[in-house]
């Protein structure tokens, strides 16, 4: 069978496109020369800054204290409302489906213009609340989405079999589906929390004084040229995290 | 389980989400409309009261360029991005499982990969002493003083590079429910890979081809940081001049009545697919 060449070239082009910026990048962390237009040498000095600046290790910890409480509430709220959509359909899931989906094409700047506007009329002060509020609320339907693909694949009549061997409704429920679902779960937990650490423009919004994340404090830096080669350094460090995040999630949700 | 405890069940299950939404989105969204309306103290507040005053700025013919702009940049780069997908997508279905997965997570990378990152470091290699300008001053592709940042084309680049992803992860899910045996069947019938790609391949995925263009056109007329950071000052986009509102002259109310009329271009198209797919899906089923 003759098969066009021409995806298979097209794919491989747009995978480099894809990965270039972010090898230039990786490769440029290593390179002696500041703007990195051309190899002047191997270095460890970029690292070395990027170790002593404080305020950028301050803003992983905000970062990450945010992406953990963000990412296990809308852990519980989205495998609550997936079950929700799952198990009923009715008028009330029609609106809960149309009011969970939005969210997810909604852009940014909208969605961080408009919890400001709640902010700002109810007399809410910006801050680390703020900001895992808003977070929640677009991690949310990424969780529902993901939990909600690995529930069509749930064999419900497995709960029947334990209640008819004689397990309690807590221990089928307990002992049989939440095991099945729980890869499904994180999975959905992975990537809120991803999406928590990578958002800029939501949370540039409903920030206040002193809660610097580390894309806000990365977007101070990118301000001033004195600090570029150190993005190159925090950014393969951060590539690499998000490379065994997504390598761990699709783990999770391919272990059916 | 009877009716009556069933319902109060669903509520139960239903309600965190349900409320969250509600307090957390739907209000917001309802306020940034109402604050359209509202005259705006000089200290950054809200005031009481109603006003016509905010939209009727927006009818200064001023407007126009931006709005403009900020439609072309999105359809260019809603165009370039299915028209990348749609073939690495059709490529990737044909692929055995193991590789297909690869090239899956050769996707998500990036994407799960920091915006703000991603963004930089288009900005280093377009820099004038970046890699790239570098090398194509190196092979005479360019100018010795050649300037590919801060311009519309470094912008339409950048969002096609960010936004790329989001047109390959609907179209994926789609191939992944098209009967390859069609593609064999055309082939039997005298069809070449042009014509069997697009009169039957492309069709096939038409409900993928639609979330696909939704997602990157919704998703780029909000944009503002990559035209911030890539783009000159005439690149600006309808994100910028709403931000600027917000940070700059601290004016509420005229930011929302920006937002309120984002908000109504980017609901129009989801409206029109809405009611599209309702319709072809009662053409399917007849």
């Amino acid at each position: 069978m003759k098969r066009s060449r021409f995806p298979a070239l097209l794919t491989l082009g747009v995978v480099a496109f894809l990965f270039a910026p972010l090898i230039v990048l990786v490769v440029n962390s290593f390179n002696a020369s500041r703007f990195g237009g051309e190899w002047d040498g191997f270095t460890w000095g970029w690292y070395e800054k990027l170790w002593e600046a404080e305020e950028v290790w301050e803003s992983l910890a905000v970062t990450l204290k945010i992406a953990l409480s963000a990412s296990l509430a809308s852990m519980l709220l989205g495998t609550l409302a997936a079950y929700a959509l799952h198990c009923f359909r009715s008028w009330l899931q029609g609106l809960h489906s149309m009011l969970v989906t939005l969210p997810l094409v909604m852009p940014d700047i909208l969605m961080g213009m408009s919890l400001l506007a709640l902010f700002v009329i109810t007399g809410v002060e910006t801050g680390l609340l703020t900001i895992w509020i808003a977070h929640v609320t677009f991690c949310m339907s990424f969780v529902t989405m993901v939990v909600l693909g690995r529930l069509q694949d749930f064999d419900f009549t497995l709960l029947d079999a334990a209640r008819d061997l004689g397990a309690t409704r807590m221990q089928a429920v307990r002992k049989v589906m939440l095991p099945l679902l729980l890869p499904g779960v994180l999975a959905g937990g992975l990537l809120a929390f991803t999406l928590s650490v990578d958002d800029y423009v939501i949370t540039f919004f409903v920030s206040g004084p002193g809660t610097t994340t580390l894309p806000l404090r990365v977007a101070s830096m990118m301000r001033t040229s004195r600090s570029l080669p150190m993005i190159n350094a925090l950014s393969t460090i951060l590539i690499t995290a998000t490379f065994l995040i997504a390598t761990l999630s699709f783990r999770l949700q391919r272990r059916a | 389980m009877n009716g009556a405890r069933r319902r109060s069940k669903e509520w139960v299950i239903t309600l965190p989400s349900l409320a969250w939404l509600g307090v957390f989105f739907v209000i917001p969204a309802a306020l940034v409309v109402m604050t359209a309306f509202r005259p705006a103290d000089l200290h950054g507040g809200v005031m009481s009261g109603w006003t016509w005053e905010n939209i009727e700025t927006l009818r200064d013919p001023a407007w126009l360029p931006i709005v403009w702009r900020t439609l072309w940049l999105s359809s260019v780069t809603t165009f370039a991005c299915v028209v990348l997908a749609l073939p690495m997508v059709f490529q990737m279905a044909r692929s055995g499982p193991r590789m297909r997965q690869f090239l899956l997570l050769l996707v998500v990378i990036p994407f799960l990969s920091n915006f703000l990152i991603r963004i930089f470091a288009w900005k280093s290699l377009l820099h004038p002493e970046g890699m790239l300008t570098k090398l194509l001053v190196h092979l005479h592709l360019a100018p010795e003083n050649a300037l590919l940042l801060n311009n519309s084309g470094a912008v339409l680049l950048v969002m096609i590079y960010t936004q790329l992803p989001f047109a390959i992860l609907p179209l994926y899910a789609a191939s992944e429910k098209f009967d390859f045996q069609l593609l064999d069947a055309a082939r039997d019938l005298g069809a070449g890979p042009w014509r069997s790609f697009t009169k039957v391949f492309a069709p096939g995925v038409r409900r993928g081809i639609l979330s696909a263009v939704v997602m990157v056109f919704v998703c780029s007329l909000g944009q503002y940081v990559i035209p911030q950071f890539v783009g000159g000052a005439s690149d600006e986009m309808l994100g910028n001049k709403i931000q600027q509102r917000v940070f700059a002259d601290r004016n509420l109310p005229h930011a929302s009545a920006l937002a309120a009329v984002l908000m109504a271009v980017v609901l129009l198209p989801m409206l029109v697919v809405t009611a599209w797919q309702r319709f072809g899906r009662r053409e399917d089923a007849a």
